[in-house]
């Protein structure tokens, strides 16, 4: 085990890094706009190279710590790199390159402004989500939450008109105000009780704490992350929609979402260990909010006849899904809510793309409006039936095996009513999915709102959702590329 | 020059610069202006020298330095440890950047009576500079006069409103000093003493530690700097008297006064007073940490009320007093290092927040909430700063507003005082909503028929003047590497400066 890593200590600081260098060139690149989204290709290759460097390294059953800079007597900025975190980076490295591509194509289809601005912000939220996979304890994983969240502000009002400003403050005041008022004190708790802020399999807490203040730490935990979208701390999600597709695309089902999903399980695997949430029995605390979120949101999607705000209130169901899947805190649970981070991610972004390239393509936001349009946009629409498959947990897309190994990992936990909340969610996912497809493709005629020749969204747009559509298909045949990180991590 | 001599300097230098700018700065506008600047940058250097010097030592003791070679308890010592060179350091440097910020704001604001305006200015950072070094008790009260005759002028320079803001002002600096100065003389009775180790030498002994003369001194002496450093209730007179006053007066007054005053505070409850006296004997600890939750929900209640850029940031500043006095008063290790380190992180902030304000001002003629209307597009260089400077005031990290956070809710919650934490978080939503109200007039163009979203008009970037960005930079930076450099600044310094019984 002793044998030197293959890389440099410093990589995980550096992948890190790579796009907040990025930041500069790119804003002075401002006013050539093709070198201006070459720094941002760039950026995004060599990080995701970075991350692939330390690929091997991690999945041979090593992981990696680099200590940046002391900030509080004994709190460290540390990075670590095992196989949860290298997950997520390597789910948000390759999905940050594709999205970049896709923003070209979309931000210059509509012809937006201040493009500069938007770039350079984008890359500093991909440090950000990357700051937040690597982090080696929460206190470095609160410094990047919170400067995601900054960061991603400028992204969420992109438009800078009044809808903007009101989604940007519902975004700001439930992101910020969570993380100060709940998270915040809950981490100086931690430490004041356990001494440490560290990430470790066994929990940091000492044996014999007691139960009341534990649970509510759990609770402040859980709900001061609301870029989880628990319940009742959701609703900034669909105001965030305000943003440019692309934004919420990579952000909100992706980077920010995701980054909110990876804290609270980090919370649970490293902070309090699994071990302790069953024996304590908070995971059945866990999966009643969980699944109250899960069932309430879907259920709220089915009503929504903006695409986009659809899209959001499943991706609300969805991450809340990760949630109950990890706070089953049984092994073959927390497998399964680990790799739906990944599942989830290539088929909602998929989702998402095709949403934009149909308002590029018609300018349509309403799912109203959207009868026949698969005969018009067939690649878009064929796409977006793939990332619904892979969502609602059908073969053949990556969604069913992260679901099954949830279901079974309800049983393993002895909790079996939880079983329930699994199957009228997926019902109801494909209530919500199936009729966008159905009216897209086989809408009578009298309701077809789209007729005449096939019109699909500029390259640039079209190709994304492709993109990750077939990497969702790869997935349910290969689940192994992300799940062997996972196993890692776990027999940790 | 020898390194003994530095802790002398550092006062004596700009006491000197105000004699030079009243005798000669009347010559050319620059003289003044150069004169200061060089003052300060000397004083702000052996401030440094004295910081490094403390810190490597910081096991052994503090420095002392005996004016004119007469022992005490004759004579008058400059005492230096951890604590005030920290202080020191920050002040001095503090008053160098307002002072290097201020050529153009002065030339624009007192443009008659600017060398009068430097010497003023020489003597109040002097009389701050002495507060902070002595060691003498009675010295300590004459250098407060000093600073506050000079910051009284200096208040008035606002013309107008401003009179009549100082006016109140002076009645309750007054009084306040006038407490203060009663409660030294109930100790000098008691003591026979003045200096301050002496005096603390003395409190041991059972029969004074009892002594009901000693307790009202103590409660004179609190009571006459709570007025000083406008503690909750006493804070009527600082919202008027800060925000009426020049650009320059309340960027320099704003982020020095009342943090010198908590210094001084801390100084007479652990050096003249002692721990047991201040925490125990006393039984005050509940009492007053309750009066300061309400100090920072009040401050930051009548921050929310208001339209005027500076009028907000004071009444921020009455519940930065609550912070520091509340973490002073917990009783324990990390709120006493959080008071002491948000002395630093506040003056940092609120001298990076009034400075850029005044430059928006400055470009804008405006002060009310208007004056950020496309702030971002127009001074981006600016508007940074201040994004800094409120993001730090929010406590978000890296920067030294979440490390004072980080300590004084540790502290609350270590000594199990709950109203303390939530004061704290309440604040810092507050001032959440305080400063991305501001971000966003900065940020939106105004909602009309011509300006459609996507479509900016050609803004004409007009950024202020190169003085005033530069040392405005420097403080955001400070903030930034203050707070990444806590764990050094607390672990080689601050904890030296707790009194013994506390430790971390």
């Amino acid at each position: 085990m002793m044998d030197t890593a293959p890389f440099l200590a410093a990589t995980p600081a550096l992948a890190v890094a790579t796009s907040l260098v990025a930041v500069p060139l790119i804003a002075i690149s401002g006013r050539w706009p093709n070198l201006r989204e070459g720094w941002t290709f760039l950026a995004g290759a060599v990080k995701l190279l970075l991350v692939l460097s330390m690929a091997g390294w991690i999945l041979a059953g090593h992981t990696h710590t680099y200590d940046l800079w002391e900030v509080l007597p004994g709190l460290m900025i540390r990075f670590k790199v095992d196989g949860f975190g290298m997950l997520f980076a390597l789910v948000a490295s390759p999905l940050w390159l594709i999205t970049s591509i896709y923003s070209v194509g979309y931000m210059r289809s509509l012809d937006e402004h201040a493009q500069t601005r938007y770039f350079c912000f984008f890359a500093v939220a991909l440090s950000a989500t990357i700051g937040v996979a690597f982090s080696g304890n929460l206190f470095t994983l609160y410094l990047f939450y919170e400067m995601l969240s900054l960061s991603t502000y400028p992204l969420v009002t992109h438009h800078q008109d009044k809808e903007a400003r009101g989604g940007g403050r519902k975004y700001l005041t439930y992101l910020l105000g969570t993380s100060i008022a709940f998270a915040l004190p809950a981490m100086i708790i931690t430490y004041m009780t356990a001494g440490s802020l560290e990430f470790s399999a066994a929990g940091v807490f000492p044996a014999g704490t007691s139960p009341a203040p534990l649970t509510t730490l759990l609770l402040l935990f859980l709900f001061g992350f609301a870029k989880a979208g628990i319940m009742p701390f959701h609703s900034w999600l669909p105001g965030a929609m305000v943003a440019p597709t692309p934004v919420s695309a990579l952000l909100h089902a992706v980077a920010v979402v995701k980054v909110g999903v990876f804290s609270i399980v980090r919370v649970f695997t490293g902070i309090f260990g699994l071990e302790l949430l069953a024996d304590l029995h908070l995971n059945t605390l866990i999966c009643s909010i969980a699944g109250c979120t899960v069932l309430v949101s879907s259920l709220m999607a089915l009503s929504q006849d903006n695409l986009k705000r659809r899209l959001a209130f499943s991706t609300i169901g969805q991450l809340s899904y990760i949630i109950l899947g990890v706070g089953l805190a049984s092994k073959l649970g927390a497998q399964g809510g680990m790799l739906h981070i990944a599942m989830h991610a290539f088929g909602k972004i998929t989702l998402f793309f095709c949403a934009g390239a149909i308002f590029v393509a018609t300018g349509k936001k309403y799912i109203s409006e959207m009868g026949g349009i698969g005969r018009q946009m067939p690649i878009t629409m064929t796409a977006f039936f793939v990332g619904s498959l892979s969502v609602i947990g059908l073969p053949p897309a990556g969604g069913l095996i992260s679901k099954l190994f949830m279901v079974q990992g309800a049983l393993q936990a002895e909790l079996a009513w939880v079983l329930v909340i699994y199957l009228i969610s997926s019902l109801l996912n494909a209530a919500y999915f199936f009729p966008i497809v159905y009216q897209a493709f086989f809408g009578s005629s009298q309701e077809a709102q789209h007729q005449g020749p096939r019109q699909e969204a500029p390259f640039c747009a079209v190709l994304p959702p492709v993109l990750t559509a077939t990497a969702s298909v790869v997935l349910f045949f290969f689940p192994g590329i992300f799940l062997d990180f996972i196993t890692v991590f776990l027999a940790s | 020059m020898s390194l003994e001599q530095h802790a002398i300097i550092i006062i004596l230098a700009p006491l000197l610069g105000a004699l030079v700018i009243s005798l000669i700065g009347g010559l050319h506008r620059r003289v003044a202006y150069l004169t200061l600047v060089a003052a300060l940058a000397v004083s702000f250097s052996s401030t440094i020298a004295t910081l490094s010097q403390v810190a490597a030592r910081a096991a052994e003791g503090p420095l002392h330095y005996f004016l004119g070679d007469w022992q005490p308890p004759y004579g008058i010592e400059l005492v230096i440890d951890p604590l005030n060179a920290l202080v020191l350091t920050m002040v001095a440097g503090v008053s160098l950047l307002v002072a290097i910020y201020s050529k153009e704001t002065v030339r624009r604001e007192s443009p008659d009576r600017l060398h009068h305006y430097y010497t003023l200015f020489a003597l109040l950072v002097a009389g701050l500079l002495g507060i902070t070094a002595t060691g003498d008790i009675f010295n300590l009260y004459v250098l407060t006069e000093i600073a506050a005759l000079a910051s009284y002028a200096l208040l008035a320079s606002g013309r107008g409103f401003a009179y009549y803001a100082t006016f109140k002002y002076i009645i309750m600096g007054t009084i306040g000093a006038c407490f203060y100065l009663l409660g030294v003389g109930y100790l000098y009775i008691k003591t026979g003493t003045l200096n301050m180790a002496e005096m603390q030498a003395f409190m041991t002994r059972p029969a004074l530690l009892h002594s009901e003369s000693i307790r009202v001194a103590f409660i004179l002496i609190m009571v006459g700097l709570w007025i000083k450093m406008a503690f909750f209730p006493l804070h009527g007179w600082l919202p008027n008297a800060y925000t009426r006053t020049s650009t320059t007066t309340s960027c320099l007054v704003a982020p020095l006064m009342t943090k010198v005053s908590v210094y001084v505070m801390i100084r007479v409850m652990f050096g003249v007073f002692t721990l047991p006296y201040a925490y125990h004997v006393m039984g005050w600890n509940t009492a007053v940490v309750w009066l300061a939750s309400l100090a920072i929900v009040a401050g930051s209640i009548g921050a929310l009320a208001q339209t005027n850029l500076k009028r907000m940031l004071t009444y921020i500043i009455v519940a930065e007093v609550g912070y520091m006095v509340g973490g002073a008063w917990l009783g324990n290790a990390a709120g006493l290092t959080g008071a002491i380190y948000h002395i630093i992180s506040d003056g940092l902030m609120t001298a990076c927040l009034f400075m850029a304000v005044g430059a928006i001002t400055f470009k804008t003629g405006e002060i009310n909430l208007e004056a950020m209307r496309g702030v971002f597009r127009r001074m981006p260089v600016t508007a940074a700063i201040f994004v800094v400077g409120g993001l730090a005031m929010i406590g978000i990290p890296p920067t030294c507003g979440f490390f004072s956070k980080w300590y004084l809710l540790s502290g609350g919650l270590a000594a199990g005082h709950y109203g303390f934490v939530v004061a704290l978080l309440f604040s810092s939503l507050v001032n959440a909503v305080l400063f991305f109200r501001l971000f966003e007039i900065g940020y939106y163009p105004l909602f009309d028929a011509q300006s459609e979203a996507g479509q900016h008009d050609k803004v004409v970037v007009a950024e202020a003047p190169l003085s005033m960005l530069v040392p405005m930079l420097i403080t955001a930076a400070m903030i930034l590497v203050v707070g990444l450099y806590t764990s050094r600044i607390v672990s080689g310094l601050i904890e030296y400066a707790l009194p013994a019984g506390l430790k971390l």
